[in-house]
């Protein structure tokens, strides 16, 4: 965490329960979505967009409720409206809320050459530092979410923050507490399986839905954004959500095997210019500078809030 | 609503029809979710489009606009032949028992009894009850029973004796509690619904019949195997009120929740969704022309005197003898003289009849659309137009326009230049047009709603008070200020000038603390009401003291020592204080009742009619939602909410439950003047519909239903081209024709749309977001397709028919429609004007249209 507070036990002029009761913040964070109480109300967007200071984007009307195509480097919170044939003919309204999905192993981190412009926090969230951005924008080919995006003013990466402002404050994200049916829940991620399986498991044994589920998918790690899906086997149906999502193999293969193969080759060259330096002894005039950067990266993770605003 | 919002938890079935509460009212749909979650309850949505609602219900029928009636009948019928009814409950606290006079005729051939046609009116005289005792005996009776005819010439005779009297209903009801009398109620109702078939329902409303079967079975299966203890509610808005049946739609809905034992339960009910924050305080404080605050009639021109007016508006109690009757509205001369207390004090005397000459006589319809009409016949001349868009929410807007252009003044108060206020720059007006257009119109800045304080009155009637969050910017006013400023300029104009009749102006009372500007705080108070003199309860010797707030209504007294200008508001602000500021979050028996969250009308009541969720003998049907109880021991009625009831009757009286009615019962059979079209609803066709009236072809539309006669009134006929059947809704991104002002809303849905199935647009060749057009026999309306699969092609009867939908929200003026990228028309250009004959709600669901490629 980025910074440490006091949780909440309660607050004043509050009806209910406060806001971020009971979140044990050490913990992985976790956002449930449970797409078969979602109503396309859009609340969330605004939420969104009102939380982290965004305001208006000229849409255009696209033959569908959904306000935009796909998320947008200054709209990072989008619900995708799909009408769905089921099997038996009968049509359905799939309403699905788009964002960043916070994997447990992230592939726009994995993919990003910045030093500390992507950081995942111990408690699950992914966050873009957009003070160390280099807008190279290989975050995008990183993500099987299509989650990144890019902002053509500022040359910098943007995307869902899980509102790491609100939740180090022990508050939910803004979109959480905007939502009015409570499909939208925030924990521990443990209590979001648990609470996502119990309601799956009631959609199935009593509401006759049999193919109900929890999209967690172990491709990436597990995900700190889950869904309760009506039918589980078929999560493209709800707006492009990956069946079995995996990092590229080239983002894997760059950041794994390439990097022991580039390191191997850097420890040969190494080895090249020591067993030569011991043939032909030291070489003449030149004056030799070593990189130093880590204080640098301290300070920078500081003024991160400041930062990150476009 | 009869229950709540928060109620809705409580239910086991959820049948949502004619609303959208998902969309329109997404925060208190939270708790048909919170059903769903907790109970495993099931939701039937039955609507002409599958909409977001939809996409959370366990049964969707589409379902063709207007043919909600069939519909509903259909489910009644399905209960009666599967006996998924609540036997106990209707005999006991329903007039199903009631024996109907002899000449009561159903409508086989689409009429009821009485039909003049010259007038098209209903002389409604044979639409009572028999006068007599228990008529158990004569089951096997023909129809023309000699018993009931001796007793029906009793209440005939009685008629004839004096001069055109009012028809009345007798105060001794003959009755058959074991239903089978064939005159009784019960039976009447089987034979009336026995037409409503599956395959009926089908050949209607285009549900195939294995669907409707299936929703009729899953709404019905609360009351499987003679179960009381489940309970099923019914959520309903505009989509039923706007019909030229619409009073008669939900009449139909509050039938079978009766049939059933749904009304006054928790998780029961028939529950109207409000479309705006206030719109039920609206209704409560008599926003419209035939009531006065409290559901009051209003008086007209017969009644010469106050106590002719009293006797005519208050009911005596008509019930079978052995059982008791409340006959709550019996205390009418309390509310209403208390009422002219309110507003005219001290001017108000025993010796003036209570200033009632001040009062206005409402000679005919003043209703919404004869206004317009009114106005466009030059006899209406200004318009004082606040909390509305009047040109937008139609019908006909371009009628209204028109009709504004002939007025001479306008005065619209309003936070944003709305198309009202700018109908003289409407698209299609000309410069020189313009130049012609001699009406004067004040645009007056008001407040906005956060700039307001004030109770709100919401669906589950709570009266919740908001404080102001900011103040109003610049010279913007707060409506009342702007209201009152303009009666002190009239009544001063009275005071130097006179008049024709300025004493009910200058005797109005105006004791607030700053005559400009009225708080809202105090006008509450007034309709609170308080004590004008010592009063002491005779049973509980308690005291309020002259002035003070009175503690609610049953304090209300009829010879002028009580004010009280809205009595079901009695209660609200008591000398404890402002009652809707309470923000108590206890909630002790889990039922969502919340008896310390703001303030609810009646008496802090949460579900009305709560007797009804007990037994006979006083035992909740559901031990584990009890809601009120009778208590032996104290010889009262107690409970978890407040009892709507007489709260030391004992169960052994058999006080029946619904105590607003003289009959005490619910009204399956809605006697004599209740509705104009008849006591049980029919199926009739929309005034423009694709098909002929299935049922009775020679009776297409609802018989009493008028259409309006100037040029502009054009209607469609069948068979022309105007063949897609139309309905208008509203998006949850939007509210109303505010929010096209507001950036947030404007990216949601940033323009107007028609929703148009596939196999529609395969035919016209249009693909989505292609610009179409759609007319009417009005006028017609631009925007762009939005190819849906939620709309399917129907099958009426036989005959293909295809419906569309439209969003209400875009106009004129927004931002937009400023920045040249809208439409810029209005979609009630398209509707037709033609009402509801009860409540005067013009048909906006279901007209036709022809649709075409732009």
């Amino acid at each position: 965490m980025s910074q440490a507070t006091l949780s909440i036990r309660q607050i004043s002029g509050h009806a209910g329960a406060a806001p971020g009761e009971n979140v044990e913040r050490d913990y992985q964070v976790c956002k449930l979505i449970d797409t078969t109480t979602c109503i396309g109300c859009k609340a969330c967007e605004v939420a969104c967009l009102e939380w982290n200071g965004y305001t208006f984007t000229d849409t255009v009307f696209d033959n569908s409720y959904q306000t935009m195509p796909e998320t947008a480097w200054n709209y990072w919170n989008l619900i995708k409206f799909n009408e769905h044939e089921r099997a038996d003919g009968s049509i359905t309204l799939l309403m699905r809320k788009d964002q960043c999905m916070h994997c447990a192993d992230p592939g726009c981190l994995k993919a990003c050459p910045a030093d500390g412009a992507i950081v995942q926090y111990t408690n699950g969230i992914v966050d873009f530092q957009q003070q160390n951005c280099i807008g190279c924008g290989y975050c995008v080919s990183g993500c099987p979410f299509d989650i990144p995006k890019f902002n053509p003013t500022t040359k910098k990466m943007f995307k869902c923050t899980l509102c790491v402002d609100r939740v180090s404050e022990g508050l939910e994200p803004a979109c959480i507490k905007s939502c009015p049916t409570g499909c939208l829940h925030f924990g521990s991620k443990e209590d979001m399986v648990d609470l996502a399986e119990t309601r799956a498991k009631q959609l199935r044994e009593n509401y006759g839905i049999k193919e109900a589920g929890v999209y967690d998918p172990a491709g990436v790690g597990g995900t700190g954004v889950i869904y309760v899906l009506h039918d589980v086997n078929n999560p493209e149906a709800y707006g492009g959500l990956p069946k079995d999502p995996h990092i590229p193999w080239v983002v894997r293969f760059w950041k794994g095997p390439a990097k022991w193969i580039g390191n191997l080759a850097m420890l040969g060259g190494i080895l090249g210019v020591t067993l030569h330096y011991l043939r032909y002894g030291p070489k003449q005039v030149v004056h030799d500078h070593d990189l130093e950067g880590e204080p640098e990266q301290d300070k920078n993770r500081q003024d991160k809030n400041n930062g990150g605003r476009p | 609503m009869t229950n709540g919002w928060v109620d809705i938890k409580n239910a086991d079935v959820m049948l949502v029809m004619g609303g959208n509460p998902a969309e329109n009212h997404p925060c208190g749909f939270k708790w048909a979710i919170e059903a769903k979650r907790t109970r495993n309850a099931k939701l039937i949505v039955v609507d002409p489009r599958f909409t977001r609602t939809a996409a959370t219900s366990d049964l969707f029928c589409q379902i063709r606009a207007g043919a909600d009636i069939a519909f509903l009948g259909g489910v009644i019928r399905y209960a009666l032949e599967n006996n998924r009814i609540a036997h106990e409950y209707l005999v006991n606290y329903t007039n199903a028992a009631f024996i109907v006079k002899e000449g009561f005729k159903l409508p086989e051939d689409g009429l009821y009894s009485g039909f003049d046609a010259g007038t098209q009116t209903y002389d409604r005289s044979s639409w009572t009850y028999d006068y007599g005792d228990d008529k158990g005996g004569v089951v096997a009776a023909p129809p023309a029973a000699s018993a009931a005819t001796k007793s029906a010439g009793t209440t005939l005779g009685q008629a004839a004796t004096t001069p055109a009297p009012l028809p009345a209903l007798p105060p001794k009801v003959a009755y058959d509690l074991t239903l089978q009398h064939p005159r009784c109620v019960f039976q009447l109702l089987k034979q009336q619904y026995s037409r409503y078939t599956p395959e009926m329902v089908e050949r209607i409303t285009g549900i195939p019949k294995d669907q409707f079967l299936k929703a009729a079975d899953l709404f019905t299966s609360i009351r499987k195997d003679g179960d009381m203890t489940k309970v099923a509610t019914i959520m309903y808005a505009v989509g039923w009120t706007q019909h030229s049946f619409g009073t008669q739609i939900i009449r139909t809905a509050a039938m079978l929740q009766l049939l059933l034992g749904n009304v006054g339960r928790a998780g029961g009910g028939v529950n109207a969704l409000r479309g705006h924050s206030n719109i039920q305080g609206a209704t409560d404080m008599g926003g419209i022309f035939d009531v006065w605050p409290g559901y009051l009639k209003v008086p007209n021109p017969t009644d010469v005197d106050l106590a002719a007016y009293l006797k005519r508006i208050t009911p005596t109690s008509s019930k079978p003898e052995p059982w008791d009757s409340f006959n709550y509205w019996s205390n009418t001369p309390k509310f209403a003289i208390s009422f002219l207390k309110a507003l005219y004090g001290d001017a108000a005397t025993k010796e003036n009849d209570f200033a009632f000459s001040y009062m206005p006589k409402v000679d005919r319809n003043y209703s919404w659309t004869q206004i317009w009409d009114n106005m466009y016949r030059g006899t209406v001349k200004g318009m004082l137009a606040f909390g509305m868009n009047g040109v937008a929410i139609g019908p006909d807007s371009q009628k209204n326009i028109d009709a504004l252009k002939k007025a001479d003044f306008l005065v619209v108060g309003e936070i944003y230049p709305d198309e009202t206020s700018e109908f003289w720059k409407s698209p299609g007006i000309t410069p020189e047009e313009m130049k012609t257009i001699n009406t004067t119109v004040y645009r007056l800045a008001c407040a906005g709603f956060a700039e307001k304080d004030g109770s709100m009155t919401n669906s589950a009637r709570w009266l919740q008070w908001k404080n102001a969050a900011v103040p109003p910017p610049g010279q913007c006013r707060l409506d009342q200020d702007i209201v009152a400023q303009i009666f002190l300029k009239v009544r001063e104009l009275y005071q130097k000038e006179g008049g024709k009749f300025p004493d009910p102006i200058l005797n109005l009372t105006w004791g607030y603390t700053n005559a400009q500007h009225p708080g809202l705080g105090e006008l509450l108070k007034e309709l609170n009401g308080k004590a004008l003199a010592d009063l002491t309860d005779p049973k509980t010797q308690v005291t309020i003291k002259r002035g003070q707030q009175l503690p609610g209504f049953a304090w209300l007294k009829d010879d002028g020592t009580t004010s009280c200008g809205n009595w079901i508001y009695s209660g609200s602000w008591t000398e404890a204080g402002n009652q809707t500021l309470r923000r108590g979050t206890e909630d002790p028996s889990g039922q969502g009742i919340y008896q310390n969250w703001a303030w609810s009308w009646p008496a802090n009541r949460r579900v009305l009619y709560n007797r009804a969720s007990c037994d006979p003998a006083g035992k909740p049907y559901d031990p584990t939602r009890k809601q009120v109880w009778w208590n032996e021991s104290a010889q009262l009625w107690q409970g978890n909410d407040v009892p709507d009831f007489k709260p030391d009757s004992n169960p052994k009286d058999h006080m029946g439950p619904f105590i607003m009615n003289p009959e005490g019962i619910g009204r399956i059979f809605a006697p004599l003047a209740a509705f104009a079209d008849g006591p049980f609803p029919e199926h009739y066709e929309p005034i423009e519909s694709p098909v002929q009236n299935v049922l009775h072809p020679k009776q297409q539309n609802n018989p009493v239903v008028k259409k309006l006669k100037t040029a502009m009134d054009k209607y469609s006929t069948m068979g022309d081209e105007f063949n897609v059947v139309c309905t208008t809704y509203r998006l949850t991104e939007h509210y109303h024709y505010w929010t096209k002002n507001n950036q947030m809303n404007v990216q949601l849905i940033p323009e107007p749309f028609i929703e148009i199935p596939v196999e529609l647009a395969q035919d016209l060749g249009i693909k989505g977001n292609d610009k179409v057009k759609v007319t009417s026999a009005r006028s017609f309306y631009i925007a762009k397709a939005f190819v849906t699969k939620r709309i399917r092609p129907m099958m009426i009867d036989g005959k293909k028919v295809y419906q569309i939908g439209i969003p209400i929200h875009q106009g004129y003026r927004g931002i937009q429609e400023d920045a040249g990228r809208d439409a810029k028309t209005l979609l009630n250009r398209l509707t037709p004007t033609v009402v509801d004959p009860n409540a005067y709600t013009p048909e906006f669901k279901g007209f036709m249209v022809k649709v075409e490629k732009a």
